[in-house]
């Protein structure tokens, strides 16, 4: 299996204070890796470091083999929901097909065909393609946030970056939104951070918890060791959907 | 009416409206989606300093102003990349600090600055053949940018780290649009003065972003609602002899304020059918 994502003793500061210390993970391509962890825990720096946004203080970042600058073409980016200025004139259609700028001419830029039956194929698979022409501010959360994944997809990435994309997604969605992840596991890796506890699925193969350190279990389970150094107290696990293989306890092993 | 139009100066003043509007419809639109709206009032001040710089050293004042706004359009640009939080600091100090070095200058230079007041308040039946081709040449390079650009400004300004992540050079890219910005400020700076270039810049994009839900289809209309200001502008400042920069600003204002009552009164509309439905 390729290595799509390596990170190797990772440290990283922003403005002088530590927000990740000694990060080592490796996610691996067809592999779903779900984080999670505590606001302000370090998750959306991690995924900069990823994408070469953000360069470590000690340790080394690998994407595909090289440096993320070099490499992030490969990648898809579903950023965080309020960092978007809904109130920009741009349709939908041309927000996603943006997303194929990567490998286009800088000046005079024409979309091709090809770029256009790609988005389209993207938006169908999503569920917004009859949405098409309208104006992002008219759309509603859930379609906002199924836009942006849209973006990341049309590039047709080998691993994707998800930073909290459940945010503004209600439950129906939400499943909709889990199977079409799972149906890219298929395809890529995919990566994604949430502080939300309940929306971490069956359908990931690594789950870790991470605040400024990363507490791992290979299986995708979410133990509650880990979660307890995560959030540096006893979380309640009885959260509403959880598939049971992810709330394991380990009393036995406290109790012994 | 018709004698009018065949004066030199009027044809001048309605040819130099008609560049003014293309120009600050296109580039006037990215001030408004990117929120550069004191960054390009900033601008315009620190051109102040240039022209005094023109006064003293016996040069064309544009000249003096071109340098002076790309100068601090660059600056701003560079530091706001690096250190975002203070940007609005920066911008107060930059427009204080051109109008200061404009100021001194002025008093350096002896004699009586003659067409000052045009520069802080503009003229646009003033406006000489050697500024009317400046305009001109500067008018073609904006849009050849801006048609070349247009997909990648497009991303930058719509989403900067995106576009960062599509290895687009942000940097580049929006200092390139901040160089656009000077030169329309300067453009401006004929039309309807210092002061006021920032009103000219802001209201035809603003009042056509509530009709237009592409960047294309904004600009497009930012012209036309901009050429139909300045030209209304320009004869009504004729006939009633007031300043002609004033009257145009007051008259997109006043176009403003409608749209801005045409969209209470729909949303309100829209509320009451609702409720009837």
């Amino acid at each position: 299996m390729t290595e799509a994502i390596v990170l190797d003793h990772v440290y990283a500061e922003i403005a002088g204070q530590n927000v990740l210390e000694d990060i080592s993970l490796v996610v691996n391509e067809r592999e779903f890796y779900a984080i999670i962890g505590p606001n302000g825990g370090g998750k959306t720096t991690l995924i900069k470091l990823m994408l070469g946004l953000i360069q470590p203080e000690k340790g080394t970042v690998k994407v595909f083999g090289g440096r993320p600058s070099e490499n992030r073409m490969m990648l898809g980016y579903v950023p965080q929901f309020h960092t978007f200025d809904f109130h920009y004139p741009i349709t939908l259609d041309e927000m996603v097909i943006s997303g194929r700028l990567g490998n286009k001419n800088r000046i005079f830029t024409r979309y091709t065909k090809e770029d256009k039956v790609i988005t389209e194929e993207v938006l169908q698979t999503l569920g917004i393609s009859d949405l098409s022409g309208r104006e992002i501010s008219a759309l509603s959360g859930g379609e906002r946030q199924r836009a942006i994944i849209a973006r990341a997809l049309v590039s047709e990435p080998r691993a994707l970056l998800l930073d909290e994309p459940t945010v503004y997604v209600d439950a129906p969605t939400e499943q909709q939104f889990y199977n079409i992840l799972n149906s890219l596991k298929e395809k890529m890796a995919v990566v994604l951070v949430t502080h939300d506890i309940g929306v971490v699925s069956d359908h990931a193969t690594k789950v870790g918890c991470l605040n400024r350190r990363l507490y791992t279990h290979d299986s995708g389970e979410i133990t509650d060791d880990m979660l307890t150094s995560a959030y540096q107290c006893p979380v309640e696990l009885i959260a509403h959907g959880v598939p049971h293989r992810v709330l394991r306890t380990h009393e036995e092993e406290r109790h012994p | 009416m018709i004698s009018i139009i065949s004066f030199q100066f009027f044809q001048n003043a309605l040819i130099a409206g008609l560049l003014a509007s293309v120009t600050c419809g296109i580039i006037g639109t990215y001030v408004v989606v990117k929120k550069m709206v004191a960054l390009s009032g900033g601008i315009s001040h620190a051109a102040f300093g240039g022209i005094g710089l023109g006064y003293y050293a016996g040069i064309d004042p544009i000249l003096g102003a071109i340098v002076f706004s790309l100068a601090s359009a660059l600056g701003m640009g560079m530091i706001s990349l690096h250190a975002r939080q203070h940007l609005d600091t920066l911008i107060g100090a930059i427009w204080a600090i051109g109008m200061a070095i404009g100021i001194l200058f002025i008093s350096l230079t002896p004699g009586y600055a003659p067409d000052l007041f045009s520069f802080l308040f503009g003229n646009i039946l003033l406006v000489p053949i050697g500024d009317l081709l400046v305009m001109t040449v500067l008018a073609v390079l904006i849009v050849v940018v801006v048609i070349a650009c247009y997909q990648v400004f497009l991303a930058v300004t719509f989403d900067e780290e995106y576009a960062m992540v599509l290895n687009i050079p942000v940097e580049i890219i929006y200092l390139l649009l901040l160089s656009l910005v000077a030169l329309t400020v300067v453009m401006l700076i004929r039309i309807v003065g210092i002061i006021l270039v920032i009103a000219l810049l802001t209201l035809p994009a603003a009042i056509s972003r509530e009709y237009s839900s592409r960047l294309r289809n904004m600009m497009v209309l930012s012209v036309v609602v901009g050429i139909l200001v300045t030209t209304s502008g320009i004869f009504l400042s004729y006939f009633l002899d007031v300043p002609s920069g004033a009257t145009i600003i007051l008259i997109a204002a006043a176009l403003y304020g409608l749209v801005l009552l045409e969209r209470a009164f729909r949303k309100n509309n829209n509320r009451v059918s609702a409720r009837n439905t």
